[in-house]
């Protein structure tokens, strides 16, 4: 059943009296199971719809219900159960001195029973492939492990949304693909929302849907092809549209016809196909 | 400057538990004036090949040459500090260096502590806030009111102040977003050009390394795995695949294209336009051949 996991109602939110509208009035919903990519220019309020939703800010105007609950300083603690975040900068959320101990932090504070824990620990370890660096350090682990011990966490405390705040954004190519796949795997067996706020057009492709934020707007709610096709909008607001929507976007125009907005190789050679077929 | 590295090695924590060989036996050679793109995976030894080039680190075996400058174990080098004053170096998230109360005085630091006088850093700081696209009037506001492109664009300010003739780029354009990072890309294009640097980019875009370096620098595991010109290097696929890195997407399609619809076509640093003309010619003439 698709149930509105998230909803956002006329959010408007500044930091602080001084300063202007970081969020203008902005309406919008996430259903649970679902996947969806936040994209939009440096400081378009990307970031701080992330820390609206678990309550790390709270609006100025409007309402912000998480799982049924309005968002607030009485809900917060309930909220955070549901709502797993992972930041950028992996090495800014390590608390443990071994990968066992980091995963376990969520648990303790959460009062679980020791034989849960270990339960739990084992097998979110064990859903992010890192089971053999239980016991190493986490700070001397790659960047994309990193991450994948910070998902671990989030994933013990089983939460029904995950939420990456470009998440990959300081990892190497083969690193994102890792984390990617990882948090790919993760929502589809525990039936998971995720929220990815990226600026990796690659990314982007795998979505559901795509909430294009601008100057602190909704500027376009729409799936990954149709986000693709409105490549000269995108440059106009600070974005962009990957290569091979590029290259389908120029064959387009001197009239090869491109029929489906291709969003990947694939999809671009069957169209380059069918072309050619026909010549 | 002319840069080379001769059989370097540089170990970490030598003779410890926690030793670590992070660069072994590296060799190359880069004429002034090139722009030089160093790529490898997390791990493969970039950020210790970039501190050398401005003494932060000296090797533990053979000799690093940066114009006259020359690092060896044996030695401490004496001017260090001329040499740091030619050849600058752009951190990863410069913004989070920055420090002082305005822009005006963080981007006098630099030249400040390598001795110029006064009124050669205010005409450096209204120079070089042109070359980064930052108007003027932000000189008097505190660096932290900024956005962050705007924070990195006077983080990159200080450092080109002090007029250097190297500039070694650490992943630039990390956390921007797309026009950011092509606006970056540019601004050290045309800094390369018109200032005549020696640029090292060390960067996880393969498209970034193919569109912008003269030559490109591949390491795996602390070595050099190859090197040549961008649009020869990423031809090799396969043994780019093999230490985990990937090809540019313009190079990929290319490719794909022979494989699925029989069809050559070359990359010669063609626009996308440029690539979906001949794509085009080459489709359509496809037919009277079969």
């Amino acid at each position: 059943m698709k149930k509105v996991f998230i909803a956002f109602r006329n959010v408007s939110f500044r930091y602080g009296e001084e300063y202007p509208w970081a969020l203008k009035n902005i309406s919008f919903e996430i259903f649970s199971d679902e996947w969806i990519a936040i994209i939009g220019h440096n400081g378009s309020g990307k970031s701080t719809i992330a820390k609206l939703i678990n309550g790390l800010l709270l609006p100025q105007e409007g309402e912000i219900i998480v799982d049924g609950m309005p968002v607030n300083e009485e809900t917060i603690w309930d909220i955070r159960k549901s709502v797993g975040m992972v930041f950028q900068n992996p090495d800014n959320q390590f608390v443990g001195t071994t990968v066992r101990d980091d995963v376990a932090f969520g648990l303790e504070n959460r009062g679980i029973a020791r034989e849960e824990m270990i339960q739990r620990i084992n097998d979110s370890l064990d859903a992010v492939g890192m089971t053999d660096y239980i016991l190493h350090e986490p700070h001397r682990l790659s960047g994309g492990q990193k991450q994948r011990v910070a998902i671990a966490s989030i994933l013990a405390i089983s939460p029904e949304v995950i939420i990456l705040d470009e998440a990959t954004a300081m990892l190497d190519p083969k690193g994102r693909h890792e984390i990617m796949n990882t948090v790919n795997e993760v929502k589809n067996k525990h039936h998971l929302a995720l929220v990815a706020i990226t600026h990796d057009l690659n990314e982007i492709t795998q979505a559901d849907r795509v909430i294009v934020m601008s100057e602190g707007e909704v500027w376009l709610e729409s799936n990954p092809r149709d986000v693709f096709s409105r490549k000269e909008e995108l440059q106009q607001i600070g974005l962009d549209i990957p290569f091979i929507a590029k290259l389908a976007d120029d064959l387009s125009s001197i009239g090869v016809p491109i029929k489906n907005q291709p969003l990947n190789h694939e999809e671009l050679l069957i169209e380059l196909w069918k072309y050619h077929s026909k010549m | 400057m002319e840069i080379s590295f001769k059989n370097v090695d540089y170990t970490y924590q030598p003779n410890t538990p926690f030793e670590h060989k992070a660069i072994r036996n590296l060799s190359f050679k880069v004429a002034s004036g090139t722009f030089v793109a160093i790529v490898g995976h997390t791990g493969s030894g970039k950020s210790t090949v970039i501190q050398h080039l401005n003494g932060l680190l000296t090797p533990t075996y053979g000799e690093v040459s940066i114009g006259d400058y020359k690092l060896t174990p044996e030695k401490k080098i004496k001017n260090i500090k001329d040499l740091r004053k030619r050849v600058g170096v752009v951190f990863q998230y410069p913004e989070h260096q920055l420090f002082e109360e305005t822009i005006e005085k963080d981007i006098a630091f630099g030249p400040k502590n390598f001795g110029a006088n006064e009124e050669a850093i205010k005409e450096r700081i209204i120079e070089v806030m042109q070359s980064v696209n930052l108007p003027e009037q932000l000189l008097t506001r505190s660096p932290f009111d900024l956005s962050g492109g705007q924070m990195r664009r006077a983080a990159i300010a200080g450092v080109l102040a002090v007029d250097p003739e190297v500039l070694v780029l650490d992943e630039p354009t990390a956390g921007l977003d797309p026009r950011g990072q092509r606006d970056m890309m540019e601004m050290f294009y045309r800094l390369h050009h018109s200032k005549k640097l020696t640029t090292f980019l060390v960067t996880h875009s393969m498209e970034d390394a193919l569109e912008y370096a003269d030559h490109v620098i591949v390491l795996d595991k602390g070595t050099k795995f190859m090197e040549g010109k961008p649009s020869e290097v990423f031809l090799r696929q396969k043994e780019l695949n093999e230490v985990q890195l990937d090809i540019p997407e313009v190079i990929k399609i290319l490719f794909k294209v022979k494989e699925k619809l029989g069809i050559s076509l070359s990359y010669k640093g063609q626009s996308t336009y440029d690539l979906a003309c001949e794509l085009k010619a080459a489709l359509g003439g496809g037919s009277t051949n079969e």
